[in-house]
This record gives structure tokens, sequence and C-alpha cells, in this order.
């Protein structure tokens, strides 16, 4: 059943572009949904949207049963935490993290507890007395959690909580937003256009692009499985060829000949299979097989990745640094079965 | 090395420059004798004395600090949404109306003066109080706007969000949360506008009428037939206030509020 839905949103800003085109999403109680797409996709846009900073056009935004679409942000009862934190300088830790908790008139000795706890919680016990600015970034973004937490919020909207860290606190962050959600069990949305955060923290993915989600699946799903071109691109997928399905096996333009484990529907299908996937061909290979000269070679640490040109395009490659070939050299690609994916163009 | 030197001496001849006159006048307060002269031959406060023992600069001083005072809280509270409105708005011609706002700053003095006196004395015979203290407004009205929306322009308007997600609406989170962070514009912004308006002479001269006249004001009639070391001490007075103020803003925010 569906905790959260966002059903045909559409939302202009200035009524000249469409920023969010019928966008349709279903979280589950409970899920961590990220937003993952590149720059200006409308992951923020979105997130504004279910948190009521925006009104949306048309379409509905529900929970648990409950349209809010007209509902403004400050009944709706939702924890946000800001890519700049949005702490108020004013107020020290304590009185930010009490912030929500004296809104809703709670009496002090409440208040006192839950923010104790909330503090406890996110490792911030030491720290009540100071000012934001007499934090660091790690310890900011804590307190923003700790204070979108301790209202007990039906949803926690998270846009780019991380984007401000070094990358040894962004992986400690991630684990700990992990852990929090998941022991408080609040569903969540996180924007993000950091693929690896994303994988790692999230319960499903939603890949979006240009206002729509182009797929919504579990991270494994989306990593070995995109749906379409703009997913296979985003996620590392750098090689595509255009097949047409004759039979049991599909042909490029030129004929050459390609079978794939994997099965897709529609008419206008693309093979794609990512640099490190790519074989070497045997002897005995007969299909699955490009021929190309080798072009620009580049160091990559454990590996080479080449440029390959073939009759299909340039095609990207990536060999273990043991193995080298030289710039003019003719070498056969092998295009596993298993790791050849149809995306729809 | 010589360089500096250079540097120093002229900040110290500028300075120099400003300063004397400052300190000339203030030294020919203290004088004896009833002609303005310098340096001054013996020390006396007398003139001070004058100053409060005649009624029209004792009331006119009065009248000029409750003004000042009336015109520049009422310049903050209508200021202060102004500039909040302002700033939040994306309205286009955002940049425009910021220019209309500010154009009392821009328009001489006088000509300010001179068209409120046709319209609110002479049009619509408003009584002499509210006059000047109408005037005195539209001349604080633009300091309040511009130094409270520079201030604004600081603030991060992601924290007010923050409060309505909290649970907190629009309005408390105004007082909560935007006018706590604002307050070292809006103390820079007081000052300046009681200290402008305190100051003020070309509206005032026209806006003054039987009974009711500014320090300022009175000071320039007093001028016009008399020339003894009253007019020293009412300028002392006048600087003294100003002083006052700025020491004020000083203690309590520091003069960087100001120069923002
Ligand atoms: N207030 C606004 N007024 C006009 N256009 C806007 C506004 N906010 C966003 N946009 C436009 O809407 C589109 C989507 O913006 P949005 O902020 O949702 O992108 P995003 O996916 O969050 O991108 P990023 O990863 O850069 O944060 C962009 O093209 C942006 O230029
Ligand atoms: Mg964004």
């Amino acid at each position: 059943m569906a905790y959260m839905t966002l059903k045909d949103i559409d939302v202009r800003y200035d009524k000249k572009k469409q920023v969010l085109k019928g966008l349709n999403l279903e979280v589950k109680e409970g899920e961590l949904v990220s937003l993952l797409g590149p720059s200006g996709c409308g992951k923020t846009t979105t997130l504004r949207v279910v948190a009521g900073f925006i009104e949306p056009e048309s379409g509905v935004f529900s929970l648990d049963g409950e349209d809010l679409t007209k509902i403004p942000v400050h009944k709706r009862n939702f924890g946000i935490v800001f890519q700049s934190y949005a702490l108020f300088p004013h107020l020290n830790v304590y009185d930010n993290v009490a912030f929500g908790l004296k809104m809703r008139k709670l009496d002090k000795q409440q208040i006192d507890q839950k923010v104790k706890n909330i503090l406890e919680v996110c490792g911030l016990s030491e720290f009540e007395k100071r000012f934001p600015q007499q934090m660091s970034g790690g310890q900011r973004q804590r307190v923003a959690l700790a204070r979108a937490l301790v209202i007990e919020p039906k949803l926690l909207l998270l846009d780019e909580p991380l984007s401000n860290l070094d990358a040894k606190l962004r992986i400690n962050m991630r684990m700990e937003i992990k852990r929090i959600q998941k022991k408080l069990g609040i569903t969540t949305l996180f924007v993000t256009h950091d693929q690896e955060e994303c994988f790692s923290i999230s319960d499903k993915v939603a890949v979006m692009n240009q206002g729509v989600i182009e797929q919504f699946d579990t991270p494994e799903n989306i990593y070995q499985r995109p749906e379409t071109e703009f997913v296979a691109r985003f996620i590392g997928f750098e090689n595509f060829l255009t097949l047409n399905r004759e039979g049991n096996v599909y042909k490029t333009q030129a004929g050459t000949v390609f079978t794939v484990e994997s099965d897709r529907n529609g008419d206008s299908l693309a093979g794609t299979i990512r640099p490190e996937d790519i074989r070497i061909a045997g002897e005995s290979e007969d299909r699955n097989v490009l021929t190309g000269t080798v072009g620009v070679r580049t160091f990559l640490g454990k590996s080479y990745q080449y440029e390959v040109l073939t009759a299909e395009g340039k095609f990207l490659v990536s060999r273990p640094a043991e193995e080298v070939y030289e710039e003019g050299s003719t070498i056969r690609l092998y295009l596993p079965e298993s790791k050849l994916i149809l995306v729809n163009k | 090395m010589r360089k500096n030197k250079m540097l120093t001496v002229f900040a110290v001849l500028v300075f120099g420059f400003l300063i004397l006159p400052l300190i000339i006048i203030t030294v020919t307060a203290f004088g004896k004798g009833s002609a303005i002269t310098f340096p001054i031959e013996s020390f006396s406060v007398k003139w001070f004395v004058k100053v409060f023992t005649t009624k029209s600069f004792r009331i006119s001083f009065l009248t000029s600090l409750e003004i000042a005072m009336l015109a520049t809280v009422i310049a903050l509270l209508v200021g202060i949404p102004a500039a909040y409105a302002l700033a939040r708005s994306g309205l286009k011609g955002k940049n425009l109306i910021k220019s209309v706002f500010l154009s009392p700053t821009i328009v001489p003095g006088i000509v300010i003066g001179f068209v409120l006196y046709q319209f609110l004395v002479l049009t619509l015979r408003v009584p002499v109080f509210m006059g000047l203290l109408a005037g005195h407004f539209m001349v604080t009205l633009p300091y309040v706007i511009r130094v409270v929306g520079s201030s604004l322009e600081q603030f991060d308007f992601s924290t007010e969000e923050a409060a309505w997600s909290l649970g907190c609406g629009k309005l408390r989170a105004f007082f909560r949360v935007v006018l706590p962070n604002i307050t070292s514009g809006i103390s820079a912004a007081f000052m300046l506008a009681f200290i402008n308006s305190f100051n003020n002479i070309p509206v005032s001269m026209f806006l003054s009428g039987p009974g009711v006249s500014t320090f300022p004001a009175t000071l320039m009639n007093y001028i016009e037939y008399n020339y003894d070391p009253t007019v020293s001490a009412v300028s002392v007075l006048l600087m003294a206030v100003t002083v006052l103020m700025m020491v004020i803003v000083d203690k309590t925010l520091g003069i960087a509020a100001l120069a923002k």
C-alpha cells in the first residue's frame, strides 16, 4: 500500500517553463526513497511540492490516504533538512531543536525530555549550548537532522543534506542517516545527484529526467537493469548500439548478430554495456562480437580505458592494467549476453 | 615606506580639515564675550545656560527629539515590512520600486520641503506638528528601507522556511526568526533615521509654523538676527546628540553596522 502519493503533478515557474510534467510517485511506509537525476531536472522542486512550499498547478499530493495538496507548510508536520541546514543563527543547539516542540505548545518537561533524547540519538549531547556558527559542517548537519526529527514528523525530506561535507564525513553521515531513519521507521525522501550515496542509502531510487520519473526501482535493478537510454547513460553505461529484433536474435544496421539474456518490449531498442563488462573475444566466439581499431588510451590506475572505433561507432572499453593494446592495433570486442542490456531509446 | 608616510600625511590633512571646524565651534561655545571669537579669552558655560533658558530653544529641542523619535518609529513600522516584502518577492519591477523608495535621498530636501508645504500645509491644512512629522517620516523612510533591506539580503530565507516546516505560522515566523536576525540592521536604521531627522533643516524650515519649530530651524531663525556664541552652543548640542547616538550604536552593535 502506498503511504505517500504524488499523482500527475504539474509545476511551472513564472507561468512559462514547465518544470514538473505529470510526475507520479508512490512511496511505502517506512521506505527511504531517493530522487536521483542531473542538475535542473526538478528534484528540489518535487521535494518543495511535497513540503508545501510550492502549490502544484495541477495534481494531487496525498499522505496516508489524505489529500494534503492545499494544506499549508506549517500544518503538514514534515521534517525538512535543507542543503544549507538553515539552522536559526540566533538560537543555540538546544533551542534550535526545541523550536518545533515549542510551536506545539508542549510543556517544558516534555520538551526537555524529547530534546535531550534526540540530541543523544544524534550524538550531540555535549553541544547543547553551542551556537550554529561555532560548529563544524557535520555537527550542524546533525543538528538540522535532530531538529527535523524531534517533532516526530510524518515524512522526512532531505535536500542534498551531505553536499557540504568532505568525502569521509559524507560516508559516515549517510550511514548515520540510514541508521536513524530505520530505527525510527520514518518514511523519507532523499534528494541527491551522487549515485554512490543514493545507491548505498536507498530502499528505492527514482531517476528523474526533465520533470518526469524515468525509472522507479530498487538500487540493484537500477544499477543492473536500466530501462531507458537516459537512465543507462546516467549510471555509467557508456556504450550504445541500435538493435533490431529478428526472431530470437538482434541485428545491428550493419548486420552483426547479437543475443541478449534479458528481454524488453518496444520498437526502438538499444543495447548497452558498461566499459568494464566488455571482454576481448576468443577464437571461438562469433556472436556478440565487434571488431575495431584502438584509439586514445587513458590510464585509470587499476585499468586502462580505450576508445575503440568500430563499425557501430565509438566504444569505451576498460581493461586491466597488465593487458596493454597499442594505439592503431585491431581488436575484437566480446559483449557477453548477460551484460548486454536492452533499453528503450 | 615613503608611500606610507605620504598616505599618513594625507589622511591627517583630510581628517584635520573635517574635524577642525567642529573643534573651533566647540571652543567658541565656551567663550565669555558676546561675540564669537577664537581663541576664547575666558571660559564660561553661560551660552549653554542661555540655550536652555530661552523658551524657543528649549521647546524646539524637545520638539525635535519628539519628532525624530516618532518619525523614526513610524518609519520603522512601515519600512521593515516594506523591505521584507521587497526582499521576499520575485517581482520584476523590484529594482524600480527600490529606487522609488530611495528617491527622497536623491531629490534635494528643499524640493521635498516645498512640495510637502504646498500639499500638506496649503492644500490640506494639516496641523503644523502633523505636517512636520509627515515630512520627517518621508525623510527617514528611505534610510530604513535601504538599511533593513541590505540586512535582509544577508538573511538566509531558508531558515524562515525551516520555521514554517516546524509548525510556525508565517506571521509568527517573521517575529520569531526573521526579526531576531536583522536586529543589527534595524538598530542601524534607527540611528541613521533618527540622526537625519534630528539634524534636518530644509524640510523643517518649510513645515515649521507658529509655535512649532525644530531645533535646527530655530537656530537658523536665530542666526538671522543674532550672532553670538548661543549659535555655537546649539551646534555643539546638535553634535552631542548625534555623537551620543553613535556611541550607543557602537556600544550595542559596533560602528560597522552603520557602514553595512
Ligand atoms: N524559483 C524558480 N524560478 C524559476 N525557475 C526555477 C526556480 N527554481 C527552479 N527553477 C528551474 O526549475 C528547474 C528545476 O529546478 P530544481 O531546483 O528542481 O532542480 P534540481 O533537480 O534540484 O537541480 P540541482 O541538482 O541543481 O539542485 C530548473 O531548470 C530551474 O532553473
Ligand atoms: Mg536541487
